[in-house]
């Protein structure tokens, strides 16, 4: 008998393997690491455990996954709305960039001022900022048709430059002995912190309540069905009436709009003041965090914290293991690329042909 | 010839060290493990172990050129083909005949190389072959018609037949060659006209002259009539006839029994993937064969005597749309008004302008220059497609997939896409799944959708089911205006059947009902009125009494059909026209 591997098609999509691949995914990626860590000559154990166990055996990492995975998963629920339409705005790291540009200029404006308004007003400038960068991207694919997923790539370099030129220049700090950074942001410039001793802020509230509003708005609202038909057949939105250039607006100005927030959160949060950088890739990383997530809000959430733990995980092992701070990026690469592997199984089965006979 | 059977050998070997490698319990070291692993991928990639199939008994004579024995294949969740025999000699025209589903497809696409039997053997000229690829079948001299050209439209005929040739060649020499053929068997052809000038007839013919420069030995046409005005029809089978008597092996698909009765010699008839019988086309009736196609007579629908005319529901008048697309059609001076109670027909080939005109009835593309549009005697000129729902249009588009339907969404998200105004699916800004769940379920039980349930993806159901339910969606909202392009397309005969029946009930129920199809059995049985649009120009309409097949043909090919004009006086003398003349006289 011979026994013959073979990929067959099935002939309805494998609803457990949507859920099954990430998981498979997350396996392979630890063995993959594994194998990594032994030729780099340290000992896997302790690798994986100063990467995943470490950073959150104390109450102090807990809240710091939880600073990291805000942004994540604020952007990452925003691109999932995105991609279900098959809008490809893959420039949430400009956005972002864009939003903290906006909310960091609104908060020296008001560095003379106190007030419970003050953080409000740079959260919505920060909105209106991502929004901006995003409508650049919607105009020019619904008026030129220009590929989204250039632009938008584009636009991020843009706007990382933009703000490297204010921070040399007009928002630098006067007293900051030439420097390039902003002043510190006044105190009522800065989000309220929800646990003393922590930098836990009121920015993790805001990402749950926007995974439960995007998870409303997805599953059972007349938006989020014209968001998956789109996504799904383009032409047969257009038949029922729901205009395609509408869409491509709507999911840009929303994960804009979002990313944008993420940014004045960051900079009005964790870090305090404008930065030559502000992100360490937060908006391309939520690019895994919505597939991790299967494009679905709760999902972005769960993914948004894996993903936040490999960012803290990439620093406990640079302190500990004297390991490189690649180690994050490339753990990050293997695990969209064995997820995206992974999907194949949602659409073909693996098989043991046993069917032909070997001759006599 | 000598590299494929190299490689098969090679896998041979791969084999056995396989089975050994399986036998022996799996106790190997990593580095065995890896070089069988590569053997394996290989094996996989070459997929060549059809070959130890038909490794044996090499040599047996016969006089056929082509002999299918016992071939089967399976899809997952249906057996395509159930081991079926077919035998060719050169020189015939053998029919393979079956509804839509029924196999014929699968089959060729072996014959072609395309897929792979499960089991069984194909002999070619007295030997037992694996045809691995289409070019491999070209190799051996089978050369195939596909329904769907694959022409590019911005390059001349010459160049396009080169592209698909397997040597370069000089163009010039090409052309030569073209014309020669062309000349020969009656395929008038000029080889330095653009494809996107062309008529589908005349593209078609580029794809058969693209197969007859190979020399073949077997011809294999796919439904080469769906896309052909009646006048092409018997152009082609002067042409396919010739060929044969040149000595060509013809296996002509087709489920339209005239053209078999007056085109091939034998026929093979299959039903749901099995092989029913094969016959000599001369010994059996239309009836018969039909029979033995579906397994059981078929009845044919009766037409109404008399039909009730109401009010005008859709009014068009003088629309012009100039196409977006630079090789798209543009509707010129379309005008067009369809009655409460009457089923009005458009025919026409395919891409003359009717997913167009469709498109801009139904609100889709609100791009027109001039023109109006009037539902229920208020203008809808500037409204949108939900806008024209809730005035009572319903529509149906030709493509089911991905225009009529989203193919990875349910089938409760595809019954929401055009019902949620009309049958108010939506409660306080949310959506009602439970009242579109139970609008779903009806229409599955009302239509006889085959489906396990509401919750399958609609690309799980085969074309007739998905038009059922898509038809169904459009029906249970009961429009007063209804348009449906290609009603029947690939749907099997008695689903059909239960389409056209319903397009008629809801004419007698005071429906304005738009038909638009390629199919003109279908348009003169159903339609009261009829006429064809052609270059995106609609011709006028006239009462199916007075129509016939052939007149219906001259209005598809864009021919102005005066019904009580003397036509001696036309100055074309055209054979089609004075074949028209003929019938006008039996008709006196």
């Amino acid at each position: 008998m011979l026994h013959n591997l073979l990929l067959i098609k099935r002939q309805t999509p494998s609803k457990t393997m949507i859920y099954l691949s990430p998981l498979l995914a997350i396996f392979l990626t630890l063995i993959a690491s594994v194998i990594l860590f032994l030729i780099m000559g340290v000992s896997p154990f302790a690798a994986l455990h100063s990467f995943f166990i470490e950073p959150i055996s104390t109450a102090y990492g807990l809240t710091e996954l939880a600073v990291k995975a805000t942004p994540l998963v604020l952007i990452g629920v925003a691109l999932s709305l995105g991609f279900r339409a098959g809008v490809w705005n893959i420039g949430a790291e400009g956005q972002l960039i864009m939003g903290g540009i906006f909310g960091g200029a609104t908060a020296l404006f008001f560095y003379e001022n106190t007030g419970f308004y003050i953080v409000p007003l740079i959260l919505i400038a920060g909105i209106i900022g991502g929004m901006c960068w995003a409508g650049i991207v919607a105009f020019l694919k619904t008026r030129f048709n220009a590929n989204e997923i250039l632009t938008s790539l584009m636009l991020s370099y843009v706007a990382a430059l933009l703000l490297n030129y204010l921070v040399h220049g007009a928002l630098r700090d006067p007293d900051g002995m030439n420097f390039p950074e902003s002043r510190l942001f006044s105190d009522s410039a800065l989000l309220p912190i929800l646990l003393e001793e922590t930098r836990l802020h009121i920015g993790a509230i805001i990402a749950l309540v926007t995974v439960v509003f995007a998870w409303i708005l997805l599953s059972r609202t007349l938006l989020g069905y014209q968001i998956k038909v789109t996504g799904d057949a383009p032409a047969a939105g257009e038949h029922a009436g729901f205009s395609h250039s509408k869409i491509i607006w709507i999911t840009m100005f929303i994960s804009g709009g979002i990313a944008g927030l993420a940014g004045a959160i960051e900079v009005s949060g964790p870090i305090g003041q404008l930065l030559p950088t502000i992100s360490p890739g937060y908006g391309f990383t939520a690019i895994i965090v919505a597939y991790v997530g299967r494009l679905h809000p709760v999902g972005a959430l769960l993914a948004g914290l894996l993903l936040a733990l490999t960012y803290l995980g990439g620093e406990t092992a640079q302190i500990n293991l004297r390991l490189p701070v690649a180690v994050t990026g490339v753990f990050q690469g293997l695990l969209l690329f064995f997820l995206l592997a992974s999907d194949v199984l949602i659409q073909y089965k693996l098989k043991l042909n046993k069917s032909v006979e070997v001759a006599p | 010839m000598n590299l494929n059977s190299n490689s098969a050998d090679c896998s041979l070997v791969f084999v056995f060290l396989l089975a050994r490698f399986v036998g022996s319990g799996l106790n190997l070291s990593f580095s065995q493990f890896f070089i069988h692993l590569l053997d394996f991928l290989k094996i996989i990639f070459f997929n060549e172990i059809a070959i130890l199939a038909s490794f044996e008994n090499k040599m047996q004579e016969s006089s056929y050129l082509l002999e299918l024995k016992n071939i089967s294949k399976s899809f997952p969740g249906v057996l395509a083909n159930d081991s079926i025999d077919l035998k060719i000699s050169s020189g015939e025209i053998h029919a393979l005949l079956g509804e839509n589903g029924a196999g014929k497809s699968t089959l060729v696409k072996m014959i072609y190389g395309i897929l792979k039997p499960d089991s069984g053997e194909i002999w070619f000229e007295n030997k037992a072959t694996s045809i691995k690829s289409p070019a491999h079948a070209r190799e051996l001299g089978v050369a195939m018609v596909f329904q769907h050209f694959s022409l590019f439209d911005s390059l001349t005929v010459v160049e396009n037949i080169s592209l698909g040739m397997n040597h370069q060649s000089n163009l010039k020499q090409l052309a030569k060659q073209i014309t020669e053929l062309s000349n020969r068997y009656g395929l008038p052809l000029d080889p330095d006209r653009h494809v996107y000038t062309l008529s589908v007839g005349e593209r078609q013919r580029i794809e058969i002259i693209r197969c007859l420069l190979q020399e073949p030995k077997l011809l294999i046409m796919d439904e080469p009539t769906s896309v052909l005005t009646p006048q092409e029809v018997e152009k082609l089978f002067v042409t396919l006839k010739r060929l044969a008597n040149e000595g060509l092996a013809i296996l002509y698909i087709s489920h339209k029994l005239d053209e078999i009765k007056s085109l091939c010699h034998d026929a093979t008839i299959l039903r749901l993937g099995k092989k029913v019988a094969t016959v000599s086309v001369d010994t059996e009736s239309t009836g018969s064969l039909a029979a033995m196609m579906m397994g059981e007579e078929l009845q044919a629908f009766k037409h109404p005597d008399a039909i009730e005319l109401g009010k005008i529901r859709l009014k068009v008048k003088n629309l012009n749309v100039k196409a977006n697309d630079p090789l798209g059609i543009s509707l010129k001076g379309i005008n067009l008004n369809v009655r409460a109670g009457e089923v009005v027909g458009i025919a026409g080939v395919a891409g003359n302008g009717q997913d167009e005109l469709l498109t801009v009835l139904n609100g889709e593309n609100l791009n027109y220059q001039a023109g109006t549009i009037q539902i229920e005697a208020q203008t809808a000129t500037k409204l949108n497609p939900n806008q024209r729902r809730l005035l009572g249009m319903a529509s149906v588009p030709e493509k089911r997939l991905g225009h009529g339907a989203m193919p990875e969404m349910d089938l409760t998200d595809n019954a929401f896409l055009t019902a949620y105004e009309r049958m108010s699916l939506i409660k306080r800004f949310l959506i009602s799944y439970k009242k579109t769940r139970n609008f779903t379920q009806n229409i599955i039980k009302e239509y006889s959708v085959k489906t396990p349930n509401e919750d399958a993806p609609a690309e799980s159901l085969s074309g007739g089911n998905l038009q059922k339910f898509i038809i169904g969606r459009e029906l249970s909202q009961e429009p007063t205006i209804l348009m449906v392009s290609q009603p029947t397309w690939g749907v099997d005969t008695g689903a059909a059947q239960t389409i056209r029946e319903a397009l008629r009930e809801l004419a007698s129920k005071g429906t304005a009902v738009l038909v638009i199809s390629q199919d003109l059995d279908e348009l003169m049985e159903i339609s009261d009125r009829i006429g064809a649009i052609c270059g995106g120009v609609l011709s006028r309409f006239y009462p199916t009494s007075e129509m016939n097949i052939e007149k219906v043909g001259l209005l598809m090919a864009g021919v102005e059909l005066d019904l009580n004009l003397n036509l001696n006086s036309d100055q074309d003398q055209d054979q089609d026209k004075t074949k028209l003349q003929g019938n006008n006289i039996n008709a006196a």
